[in-house]
């Protein structure tokens, strides 16, 4: 057992290891306690926000019933999946029925040449999630691309700086909601196509995401370059490395650790930033599944919504986390990246 | 024979908000292929800068330097500089620290393994061959220091330049990497110049010990040759009567002639620019 333990390195994963020493037996009631430090704890602090949510629920009545209690929720959201299930095997059973018609049609006359038809029905919850989160990456992953670089070559010239330092902070604290209508008349008016590869909504929502979610990024990076140590500067001196060279060996790996903190930011403005554009701009995402069930009114809406507030906070959190993950793979300062 | 590297009368100013600030003024300097020159003085007397403007990091508003017929105006390879505090990138192993370096000078005109080969070799020099793939976050100060000189040896420079190489390091490893510095310099026979504050460094290493004066406007004071054998060995210098001399001169330069003012007569000093530094100090002594 204990071999078998060591050699699959169960011990390496940290929130592992208690649970791996007590299977070997060593000191039991302290790895019990870690335990209960890591999972109890926390644990208890959910327990206890249910029975205040749920408490609190029974006690708010509005026009579309009973404000949503943990339960309900919960209900809401097996509901949502079973949506989802149904909504797929309808989408199974329709291109099974049109593959047969085809294949009758193909025996019948062989020049004919069959068409594939797209099942239309509804968007379900679980497809609106894949909506917000290829919209709000893609829009992050352009800021990204904006932002880093400029964030570099404004941090690595004083006049530069001082000339666009003003331009971010005016933009930086602009709400989405201002940007959006703006945007939507420019992707209107520019984006103009007959068979449009990607559809309108979505390039409204996240070039919004884009706009808003630039700036953290550009000044952080700007400052992580700003501050790179005087002597590592003097080392690249030195060897006489040209500009590219200084930026790519020196540079870059000096600011890593700030362009990250700013992608942290971006990512999660980013994110909020969506769910309200979406709403708006009407891209088939959680804002809009947020805002069609807010017009629905139903007696479910309610708990509909909830399920969806529970779900953009978990996707924000995955998120960062999924930053930090790449952000310790990338970086070199191992220490920095904790927090 | 003409002199390897040649400070004419070298001074600069700073700006400042209260108008310019002459940290050096008229510092001359001649020296030969393969001399090792320290140069000794207070802190804050401009020995950096006087470093700084042969390594080209600082441009001299007076003045010039020459190294080997072609002025200084940029910093450049040929003259490696080993920084106070080692600043080896921290994202980098000592192997690969090093190599950037020699990546950089000998792009075209060494073969990938002859770089391998001379990296390693480098290091071998400074004993970091046990820890060629360890980043600076993992190894001691004095062997930081170790993978610095390592990196500027690498570089093959014309002079290689040193700022306070061991300011920083307890006694001990100080010691150590001296007599390290001394088996190397007995091989190579580099040209070098060398910051310190350390009186029994500056006698123990050197060719000539240049020894500065206050500043403002501080220059060269006086200028020590020291004739002792090589190769030196520390314990048997502490009893010899001529090291000791030596030690005693710069001592008294030190101390005597050019005793450190306080603080507040700096700073008064400090405004009135122009005053030569050494007559104010006497006022204060």
């Amino acid at each position: 057992m204990n071999i078998a333990l060591s050699n699959l390195n169960l011990s390496k994963v940290a929130w592992l290891e208690p649970i791996v020493n007590i299977a070997k037996g060593e000191d039991v009631s302290g790895n019990i306690q870690t335990i209960i430090k890591a999972v109890g704890i926390p644990l208890a602090g959910i327990v206890v926000f249910l029975m205040v949510w749920h408490a609190a629920a029974s006690n708010i009545n509005t026009s579309l019933g009973q404000f949503p209690g943990p339960g309900e929720v919960y209900k809401q959201s097996k509901g949502l999946i079973a949506e989802h299930i149904t909504e797929r095997n309808k989408a199974d059973a329709f291109y099974e029925r049109q593959e047969v018609r085809n294949k009758a049609r193909v025996e019948q006359d062989p020049t004919y040449v069959p068409k594939i038809r797209a099942y239309t029905g509804k968007p379900t919850y679980i497809d609106q999630i894949g909506t917000s989160l290829v919209t709000v990456l893609t829009g992050f992953v352009l800021a990204s691309l904006l932002a880093i670089p400029l964030g570099i070559v404004i941090g690595l010239s004083a006049n530069l700086y001082s000339a666009f330092n003003p331009i971010i902070q005016i933009f930086k604290p602009v709400s989405p909601l201002a940007w959006l209508p703006i945007v939507t008349m420019v992707v209107s008016a520019l984006y103009v196509s007959d068979d449009p590869m990607v559809p309108k909504s979505f390039v409204t929502s996240m070039i919004t995401v884009m706009l808003c979610c630039l700036w953290p990024t550009v000044i952080n990076t700007a400052v992580g370059v700003a501050s790179i140590p005087k002597d590592l500067v003097n080392v690249s001196q030195v060897l006489s490395l040209n500009y590219l060279e200084h930026v790519r060996k020196i540079v870059i790996p000096a600011s890593i650790p700030m362009v990250f903190t700013g992608l942290r930011l971006s990512l999660s403005i980013a994110w909020m930033v969506l769910i309200a554009a979406e709403m708006l701009a009407q891209n088939p995402g959680l804002g809009k599944f947020v805002w069609d069930e807010f017009q629905n009114g139903s007696s479910d809406s309610l708990g509909r919504i909830m399920v969806a507030v529970v779900t953009i906070g978990l996707i924000g959190f995955l998120l960062d986390r999924l930053m930090l993950t790449i952000q310790r793979y990338v970086s070199w300062d191992k220490a920095a990246t904790l927090r | 024979m003409n002199p390897l590297l040649e400070l004419t009368d070298v001074g600069i100013e700073f700006p400042t908000p209260k108008g310019p600030f002459c940290a050096l003024q008229g510092v001359n300097l001649k020296i030969k292929k393969g001399e090792f020159i320290s140069l000794i003085g207070h802190s804050g007397c401009g020995k950096s800068t006087v470093l700084n403007i042969v390594a080209g990091l600082y441009q001299a508003t007076q003045g010039g330097v020459v190294l080997q017929g072609k002025e200084v105006n940029e910093p450049g390879p040929e003259r490696a500089v080993v920084f106070q505090n080692h600043s080896l990138l921290p994202w980098l192993t000592a192997y690969q620290n090093v190599e950037l370096a020699v990546k950089r000078v000998f792009k075209g005109k060494k073969s990938k393994s002859e770089m391998k080969e001379w990296i390693e070799h480098n290091l071998e020099l400074v004993h970091m061959t046990h820890a060629l793939h360890k980043r600076p976050d993992e190894i001691s100060g004095g062997m930081k220091q170790r993978v610095g000189i390592a990196r500027a040896l690498a570089m093959e420079p014309q002079v290689l330049l040193m700022d306070e190489p061991f300011g920083a390091l307890d006694a001990l490893t100080r010691a150590h990497l001296q007599d390290s510095l001394m088996e190397i310099q007995k091989d190579l026979n580099n040209t070098v110049i060398m910051i310190t504050h350390d009186v029994d460094e500056a006698v123990l290493l050197s060719d000539r010990i240049v020894m500065m004066t206050n500043g403002p406007s501080a220059t060269v004071g006086e200028i020590l040759d020291v004739e002792l054998e090589r190769p030196r060995n520390r314990i048997q210098l502490a009893d010899d009567p001529t090291y000791n001399k030596y030690r005693q001169q710069v001592l008294s330069f030190l101390y005597e002639k050019q005793r450190k003012v306080d603080v507040e007569a700096t700073v008064k000093k400090a405004t009135s620019v122009d005053k030569d530094s050494n007559k104010s100090d006497e006022k204060v002594a």
